[in-house]
C-alpha cells in the first residue's frame, strides 16, 4: 500500500496495476438533474451499453466506487453533500463533470442558488460539455479517462490538466 | 468568485431548516431513517426523513429544495424567446410540454395565433414528450421494485421517440422549438411515416409492460391497496394529472379546457379513470395514457394541414402590458404559467405552477403507517420530477 501511494513501484507492476484499474472502473452515478437522464441512457440502455468498455455502473455506495459522474445542476444546498460523497470515495478516485451546469453553471449562470461549477468544491478530471451532452459524449469522456489511467504512474497522479471532451 | 453576505445567510438558513427537521425527528421515540438527498428511489435529489416504529412509518417528511434553481427570478431577466430555453429544464423529461403553456400565455398577451399547421405539429410534439416522459416512468417503476428487465426495455423503446423528437427539433430532449406565433422549423421529410413506426413500437412496449409487470403477482401484492389516496384528499392537496385520475376524478385539461393554440379537438381519445386510488391504479392509468397518446399522435399525423409554420410576429418581441394565465395538461399534471407583462422585452413576473410539488405534498399523509418498502412504491407511483418540484 505504501509503495503504491508513494509511487515507488517497479515499472512492470505499475503497468499491470494501471491496466487492471483501467478496465474495472466502478462508476457511481451522481445524477442531479436533466443530465442524469442522459447518463441513465448511456449507462442503463441497451443502445449505448457502457459495460462493453469495462465500466460497471452499479456500485451500491460511493465507498466502492473509483469514478463518480457528477451530472447536472449542483445547487448551494447540495454542494456539502457532493463534497462529503467525494471524501468518502477511496483513493485513487476520478471525477467526470457532465453537462454545462456541473462545468460552469450552464443556463443558470446568474442564478442565486446554483453553484457555478462543481470544480469549486472537488477536483475534476474530465469535463464533458453540452446541455445535455449526448450519451456518446459521456462515453468518449470515459474512454479518454481510461487512456489516461492506462498510462498513469502513481507518482504523477495529480499532475496534468483536466481532459475536455470535444 | 466572491461569496456575498446574502449567499452566506441563505446557506445558514438552509442548514438551520434541515437541522430543525433532524432535531424534531431525533428527539421523539423510535428510529429516524434518512433517505436522500441522493437515493435511487427519489428520482434525483429529494430528501425524505422518516420516523420509524419498527418497520412502520410513524411520520415522514419530504424536504425539497436541493434542486432549486430560482426559475421565477431568472425569468425576469430573460427576454421572452430566451425564457423558453430556460423553462425546458423544469420537467426535464417532458421538455417540449413545458414550453407550450408559456408560449401560449405570451401569444394570448400579444393576441397572435399560430397557423393551423403549427398548432397540429405542436400538439404532436407535446404528446411525443409525454411519451418520452411516461415511458421512463414505466421502466423506472420496475427498477424500483427490483425488476430491472423492464427498465432496459423502456430505455430501448424510449430511444425511438427521442429519435423522432431529435429529427424534428434537433435536440434529444431540450428542443427549444416552440416560438411565439408558431414553430421554428417545418418537419423533415419522411418524419410522419417514421413516427407511425415509433408509435407502433410504444404500443408494443405497453403490451410488454402489461404482461411483465402489471400481471405479475409480486407487483400486484406490492401495489394493490398500498398508498390509497381518497378523492377528497387528492383534490384538497391540489393533485392533478394521472394521480388525480387514479382516484376516480374524470378530469383532463386536454379535453376539458384545452387552451387555443393546441388542437386536441382533432383527435378522438378516451380519458381513463380508476376508482381505487392506490399505487396500482396510478401505474395502470399511466400505462393507458401512453396508449391513448400514441393514438392521438397517429390521428394527428394523418391530419396535418398544409400552410405556413409561423404567423407574422415582429423580430423583436415586446409583449404588451397585461396578465395571462395558461395551464395545460403536462405529463405530470397541470402545469401553468401566470405571466405579468409591463410592455417590456422581459416579463415582469412569471409564476410557475408545476404539478409535482402538489403531487408530492400528499406524501406525509399517505405514508403514515405504511411499511418502509412501501414508501418506495408509493414514491415511485406518485411519479415526480425534482426539477418540477423545486423549479
Ligand atoms: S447542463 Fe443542461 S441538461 Fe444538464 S443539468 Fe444543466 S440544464 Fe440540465
Amino acid at each position: 500500500m505504501g509503495l503504491v501511494e508513494s509511487g515507488k513501484l517497479p515499472k512492470p507492476l505499475t503497468q499491470l496495476l494501471s491496466l487492471s484499474r483501467k478496465y474495472s472502473l466502478w462508476v457511481y452515478q451522481w445524477g442531479l438533474a436533466c443530465c442524469a437522464i442522459e447518463m441513465g441512457s448511456a449507462f442503463a440502455s441497451p443502445r449505448y451499453d457502457v459495460m462493453r468498455l469495462g465500466v460497471i455502473p452499479f456500485p451500491a455506495s460511493p465507498r466502492q466506487a473509483d469514478l463518480v459522474v457528477i451530472s447536472g445542476t449542483v445547487t448551494d444546498k447540495m454542494a456539502p453533500a457532493v463534497k462529503r460523497l467525494y471524501d468518502q470515495m477511496p483513493d485513487p478516485k476520478y471525477v467526470i463533470s457532465m453537462g454545462s451546469c456541473a462545468n460552469c453553471g450552464g443556463p443558470y449562470w446568474d442564478s442565486y442558488s446554483v453553484t457555478k461549477g462543481v470544480d469549486q468544491i472537488i477536483p475534476v478530471d474530465v469535463y464533458v460539455p453540452g446541455c445535455p451532452p449526448r450519451p456518446e459524449a459521456l462515453l468518449e469522456g470515459i474512454v479518454l479517462l481510461q487512456e489516461r489511467i492506462g498510462r498513469e504512474d502513481m507518482a504523477d497522479r495529480w499532475k496534468g490538466d483536466p481532459i475536455v471532451v470535444g | 468568485m466572491t461569496v456575498t453576505d446574502s449567499q452566506k445567510m441563505a446557506y445558514v438558513a438552509a442548514q438551520a431548516a434541515d437541522a430543525r427537521v433532524n432535531l424534531q425527528f431525533e428527539t421523539e421515540d423510535g428510529m429516524t431513517l434518512n433517505m436522500g438527498p441522493q437515493h435511487p428511489a427519489t428520482h434525483g435529489t429529494l430528501r425524505i426523513v422518516a420516523q420509524l416504529d419498527g418497520e412502520q412509518v410513524v411520520r415522514c417528511e419530504p424536504i425539497p429544495g436541493y434542486m432549486h434553481r430560482g426559475y421565477e427570478k431568472l425569468c425576469e431577466v430573460r427576454t421572452y424567446p430566451q425564457v423558453t430555453t430556460l423553462i425546458n429544464r423544469i420537467d426535464w423529461l417532458g421538455s417540449f410540454a413545458n414550453e407550450v403553456p408559456f408560449i401560449l400565455a405570451a401569444e394570448k398577451l400579444m393576441d397572435v395565433e399560430a397557423p393551423p399547421r403549427a398548432q397540429v405539429i405542436r400538439t404532436i410534439l407535446f404528446e411525443l414528450s409525454r411519451l418520452g416522459n411516461i415511458s421512463l416512468f414505466l421502466g423506472d417503476l420496475g427498477i424500483q421494485l427490483g425488476g430491472i428487465t423492464i427498465g432496459f426495455y423502456a430505455f430501448r423503446d424510449r430511444e425511438f421517440v427521442l429519435n423522432q423528437i431529435e429529427a424534428a427539433t434537433g435536440g434529444r430532449f431540450h428542443p427549444n422549438f416552440d416560438r411565439i406565433g408558431g414553430l421554428k422549423d417545418d418537419l423533415p421529410k419522411g418524419w410522419i411515416a417514421e413516427t407511425h413506426l415509433a408509435m407502433e413500437r410504444m404500443r408494443r412496449l405497453c403490451d410488454e409492460f402489461e404482461e411483465l409487470v402489471l400481471g405479475n403477482e409480486i407487483f400486484q401484492a406490492r401495489t394493490r391497496g398500498i398508498g390509497v389516496i381518497p378523492t377528497d384528499i387528492a383534490t384538497s392537496y391540489g393533485m392533478s394529472g394521472a394521480n388525480l385520475r387514479a382516484t376516480g376524478v374524470d378530469w383532463d385539461l386536454r379535453r376539458d379546457a384545452c387552451p387555443p393554440g393546441l388542437s386536441y379537438d382533432l383527435a378522438d381519445w378516451k380519458v381513463w379513470t380508476h376508482p381505487d386510488g392506490d399505487s396500482y391504479a396510478r401505474t395502470w392509468i399511466r400505462l393507458q395514457e401512453v396508449r391513448e397518446s400514441t393514438h392521438i399522435v397517429d390521428q394527428l399525423l394523418d391530419s396535418i394541414p398544409a400552410g405556413p409554420i409561423m404567423a407574422k410576429v415582429p423580430r423583436i418581441i415586446k409583449v404588451p402590458e397585461g396578465e395571462a394565465w395558461v395551464a395545460t395538461e403536462n405529463p405530470l399534471g397541470e402545469m401553468g404559467y401566470y405571466v405579468v407583462s409591463k410592455g417590456d422585452l422581459v416579463p415582469f413576473r412569471v409564476k410557475i405552477r408545476s404539478a409535482s410539488f402538489n403531487n408530492i405534498s400528499v406524501v406525509p399523509w399517505v405514508t403514515r403507517g405504511v411499511f418502509v418498502p412501501d414508501v418506495i412504491t408509493i414514491l415511485a407511483s406518485l411519479y415526480f420530477i425534482l426539477g418540477d418540484i423545486d423549479r
